[in-house]
């Protein structure tokens, strides 16, 4: 729990990525495991089922510079039930993230905390004495400034899904 | 009530999970399985009771299987099998497999699991062996569904051997190889998920052939990759007077005692080799994967050339260089369309460079008052006519034979080249031979790597294989006092090795034991092994402990750091 502002810090390079795999077990291993192995940290990862039930969607964002990005993705492609992987960072895509995020809320800052929450989208969707739980949906930017703007109240916990993505347009990944 | 009908009964008839490996891989033409049997593997070798075209080696150590299964699948070009039991079976194969990984061999392992209800649990005998052998293993998996165990073997022979081959390990706990499955199920046909792109991109290789006709000074840099492709590769070096240079991986992929060969190249490379692609405008990589044993110093390596690589893995182009001209196919396929579009470029000027280099900078080494392990490898060389199928360990010996035993044909030098796994030369020269039942196989080893795994000579004995074992005996690790002298400043920490009589060893285990200490027993102490027909033969060649292997680029630096040592 924190009341200053966290003082920013110079992001890492992270690189978006789409993973089409076969719905398997063992899959998720195999492909942390080649960036386990060059040291890259996994910031986000998200995972489920597609339209297709024998198909996921694993899409995942990664601390490192594209070349190194490119290197990977290329022995992600090996996978044996890998079906297609794309480096989205530079497309144009869609994408969103949603967190929870349980707020310090006594009597007092409450309704200041609703109406930042209005500003930002933000639904309460849990409330006691002391604590409001919102659900905020956006674009991982906008997650982080909300959770900027909470900050001063004290934020006691959040939970977020990590980014996930779809290509604009009629493209497919 | 019971249905007994004749119909009824065929249509589900069953057999085991076990008896349909034994099926799959008897379909598969397997002859040979290395292996070690264990609880979870019981009713594998129940059902390889009754599989009179499958012959089973027990080996002493299921490392030895692993490598033995490399060596078969390397001499051969066909898959390797082998089989451990779960838990310790399975981790000892782990060397084996990383090696085989590393050095792309088709290689398929079946390990036997605890009971599916066990798994997870510490169960006695259990490990995790898929995700143990995630990282080494180009593809496994473990067979939770008795139905899904044809399609998933089928699979892994498919792919250990398809594309860039590799190891690939199949799991099957002990209820799966015993629960009865529709016999029918052997009579879908398989089909692969995905099959690799074999022939290269017409554009590139048109780009391709252009930039050889306009270079001035190309060189073809040829790995292990191009073993299945000598033929088109050796089209391309003679019409064009390319001169070619080979890794550890390409020997024998191209002849080596043809002018055009430099040998190989890297750390203790040819130092005309390393002159030469250092100096090239146009590098050809054919199955080679810019390994830093290779290159040394990434940014230092080729700075004038331009490159053309060919792999069948995407992910190798560009991984350690960038390629201008990369061509994703099989090396075989891509030559074989490349080679008639080239012109012969201009390479006089280069040739007579090439030969100024050559000539000045030769192999050598001096004789000396005791054996000098060179003289050991020439000896080898010439007794051997240069026809053997050489299979080395790792350290000082395998850089010397690499050097100085010149390969010929496609699959005759055998060698942990990506791991440099100590102990890989023994069993897979019995793998070899196992492969290749009239060729004359020779096992170069160190005193160093040949104890990690000689205690299978029993094995090399029970199953009367004419190996030749050369021990190439400094009584050091070798490879590891050189670096100490060099790097470390002469402080020579655990590298001083008691060894035993290797000759009486062998002896006792039923093999020929010779031991060698003076030049002039050389050549007849080869000449008597090679006469020795129905059994191993191992012969101790007591060698200078000083001697270092030459030229050499130390680790991470260029070719103008060249050590030539003399």
């Amino acid at each position: 729990m924190t009341n200053a502002l966290p003082t920013p810090q110079p992001r890492p390079e992270r690189r978006v990525l789409s993973v089409l795999v076969d719905n398997v077990p063992g899959v998720l291993l195999r492909i942390v495991a080649l960036f386990r192995r060059r040291g890259i940290n996994i910031h986000s990862l998200a995972v489920s089922v597609t339209e297709d039930p024998g198909v996921s969607r694993i899409t995942m964002t990664v601390e490192c510079p594209a070349a190194l990005a490119e290197s990977v993705v290329k022995q992600v492609r090996r996978v044996v039930e890998v079906r297609r992987v794309r480096d989205v960072t530079d497309a144009p895509r869609t994408e969103r993230e949603l967190a929870l995020v349980k707020v310090n809320a006594p009597a007092g800052v409450r309704s200041e905390i609703l109406e930042a929450a209005q500003v930002f989208r933000a639904r309460p969707i849990d409330l006691t004495e002391k604590t409001v739980t919102l659900e905020v949906t956006g674009s991982p930017e906008k997650i982080d400034a909300f959770l900027n703007l909470v900050a001063r109240h004290g934020v006691r916990e959040v939970a977020r899904t990590g980014s996930v993505v779809l290509l604009r347009g009629s493209a497919t990944t | 009530m019971r249905i007994t009908t004749a119909e009824t009964r065929k249509a589900t008839r069953t057999i085991s999970g076990a008896q349909a490996v034994v099926r799959v891989l008897e379909e598969a033409g397997v002859e040979w399985v290395f292996g070690h049997p264990g609880g979870a593997s019981l009713p594998l070798y129940d059902a390889l009771y009754d599989a009179p075209s499958i012959r089973h080696v027990l080996c002493r150590h299921e490392q030895v299987a692993a490598h033995a299964a490399t060596g078969y699948a390397r001499a051969s070009g066909r898959f390797g099998v082998c089989t451990a039991t779960s838990g310790p079976g399975a981790t000892n194969l782990v060397t084996g497999l990383a090696d085989a990984m590393m050095d792309s061999a088709a290689v398929l392992a079946i390990t036997g699991q605890v009971v599916r209800a066990n798994i997870g649990t510490d169960a006695f005998q259990e490990a995790d062996v898929t995700s143990i052998t995630t990282p080494i293993t180009k593809h496994n998996a473990l067979v939770m569904d008795p139905h899904a165990l044809v399609r998933t073997l089928r699979e892994a022979i498919y792919l250990c051997q398809s594309g860039r081959p590799g190891p690939v390990l199949v799991d099957v706990p002990r209820d799966v190889f015993q629960t009865q499955i529709p016999e029918e199920l052997l009579d879908e046909p398989f089909e692969p998920r995905r099959r690799p792109v074999t022939k290269g991109h017409p554009a590139r290789i048109a780009e391709a052939a252009e930039a050889i006709s306009q270079s001035r000074r190309p060189i073809l840099y040829v790995g292990g990759g191009a073993q299945g492709a000598s033929e088109p590769l050796a089209r391309l070096a003679r019409r064009c007077r390319i001169p070619v240079t080979v890794t550890l991986m390409g020997k024998g992929a191209f002849d080596e005692t043809d002018p055009l060969c430099l040998g190989m190249l890297g750390m203790h490379g040819t130092a005309y080799a390393n002159y030469a692609i250092n100096a090239a405008d146009l590098v050809i990589a054919v199955g080679a994967r810019f390994d830093d044993r290779v290159t040394g110093r990434l940014k230092d390596f080729c700075p004038h050339a331009r490159f053309i690589h060919i792999d069948i893995d995407p992910s190798e182009i560009g991984k350690n260089k960038p390629a201008h001209i990369p061509i994703v196919g099989d090396a075989r396929e891509v030559l074989e369309v490349l080679e008639p579009l080239v012109q012969p470029p201009d390479v006089e000027a280069w040739w007579k460079q090439i030969e100024e280099w050559r000539t000045r900078y030769p192999l050598r080494w001096k004789p000396g008052p005791m054996l000098k392990p060179q003289e050991a490898i020439e000896a080898i060389y010439r007794v051997t006519r240069g026809e053997a199928l050489v299979v080395t360990d790792v350290g000082q010996h395998q850089m010397w034979a690499a050097q100085y035993y010149k390969c010929r044909r496609p699959r005759t030098f055998i060698s942990s080249g990506g791991l440099g796994a100590m102990g890989f030369g023994f069993p897979a020269a019995m793998g070899a031979q196992f492969a290749r039942p009239d060729a004359l196989v020779v096992a170069i080893v160190g005193d160093g790597g040949f104890q990690m795994t000689m205690q299978d000579l029993i094995t090399a004995v029970e199953w009367r294989l004419p190996l030749k074992i050369y021990v190439v005996n400094n009584g050091s690790l070798g490879m590891v006092r050189q670096w100490q002298e060099l790097f470390y400043h002469q402080r020579y920490c655990a590298v001083q090795l008691q060894n035993p009589d290797f000759a009486r060893i062998a002896e006792v285990f039923g093999a020929v034991g010779v031991r060698v200490e003076r030049s002039e027993d050389l050549e007849p102490a080869l000449q008597r092994s090679l006469e020795v027909t129905d059994r191993p033969v191992v012969v101790d060649l007591i060698v200078d402990p000083e001697e270092n292997c030459y030229p050499m680029i130390p680790s991470g630096q260029s070719v103008k750091e060249m050590i030539l040592g003399d």
